[in-house]
């Protein structure tokens, strides 16, 4: 039964999250960049006002997989990596706990242009 | 098909096509799909989590390796051109998830290989992630000046 509540928590808040973003574009000009950026903006802000990780706890991956979670993981990163190196920490910490995505996203892109030639469209407008 | 028409049009005519239909979209509609899809999506990182943990990883390894795996299912759906098809429905829902940044990456990377491999995919697939990795390293940037303030008064 935890189990099962576990998948409802995670999708119920992780659709939550994606429902507050169609509503963004449905209801305002904000592209699909802008909805992004203002997302891991307010990760950043309401990580570090310590008011996202209760959710990630409580919601699992409906939390962190929407890109407010990403933008926890920075501010969590930067907490740890200020704590770890003081000062030089404001300059690592983003950058280090955000590297395993954005790594990824950059290395499966490059292979995928390689592998798959395509020229229609293929993003989200 | 309708979509295909709206491809060989300019930034700024396919803009005002966007505007025109997006005003007319029907909320009770395009909400409910991106609720659900996002939703689904986020369950398929929870499954994911609960198999890494499973592993042995602990909970920060274990989301991690979610990015990651999910990064690279978005990447291989992106490829199979899967990815904007589910998108055309789910708007949000496949937007804000991490495979939407994956997406934002990827896609762009494809599109403009034709352009080369420097100055196209390696350049253009930051057109949308570039701004949310600058802008959220900015933001984690001023909460680490924040932290050190803080921590230098002995907070």
């Amino acid at each position: 039964m935890d189990m099962i509540m576990e998948y409802v928590w995670a999708f119920l808040v992780g659709g939550t999250l994606c429902a507050i973003g169609q509503l963004l574009i449905d209801l305002t000009k904000l592209t699909p960049a802008r909805i992004l950026v203002i997302y891991v903006i307010s990760g950043v802000v309401l990580g570090a006002l310590g008011l996202y990780q209760p959710l990630v706890d409580f919601a699992g991956a409906g939390a962190s997989v929407p890109l407010t979670g990403f933008g926890n993981l920075l501010a969590q990163g930067m907490k740890k990596a200020v704590e770890r190196d003081g000062f030089l920490g404001i300059f690592t910490g983003g950058f280090t706990a955000c590297s395993a995505g954005v790594t990824a996203a950059m290395v499966f892109g490059l292979i995928c242009a390689v592998v798959f030639k395509r020229t229609d469209r293929t993003r989200q407008e | 098909m309708k979509g295909d028409v709206i491809l060989n049009v300019s930034k700024k005519e396919y803009e005002s096509i966007y505007q025109k239909h997006s005003g007319k979209s029907k909320l009770y509609i395009t909400i409910p799909k991106a609720f659900a899809i996002g939703g689904f999506i986020c369950c398929i990182g929870e499954f994911f989590t609960n198999m890494y943990l499973y592993m042995g990883f602990d909970a920060e390894k274990a989301a991690a390796y979610t990015s990651i795996t999910l990064v690279l299912l978005s990447a291989l759906f992106t490829g199979f051109g899967l990815y904007e098809r589910i998108a055309k429905h789910a708007g949000a829902g496949t937007l804000v998830p991490i495979t939407g940044f994956a997406n934002a990456v990827v896609s762009p990377a494809l599109e403009f290989h034709t352009e080369g491999l420097v100055l196209g995919t390696a350049a253009k697939m930051f057109v949308i992630a570039g701004p949310v990795i600058v802008y959220g390293i900015f933001s984690a940037f001023v909460y680490g000046i924040v932290l050190v303030i803080i921590k230098a008064f002995g907070g």
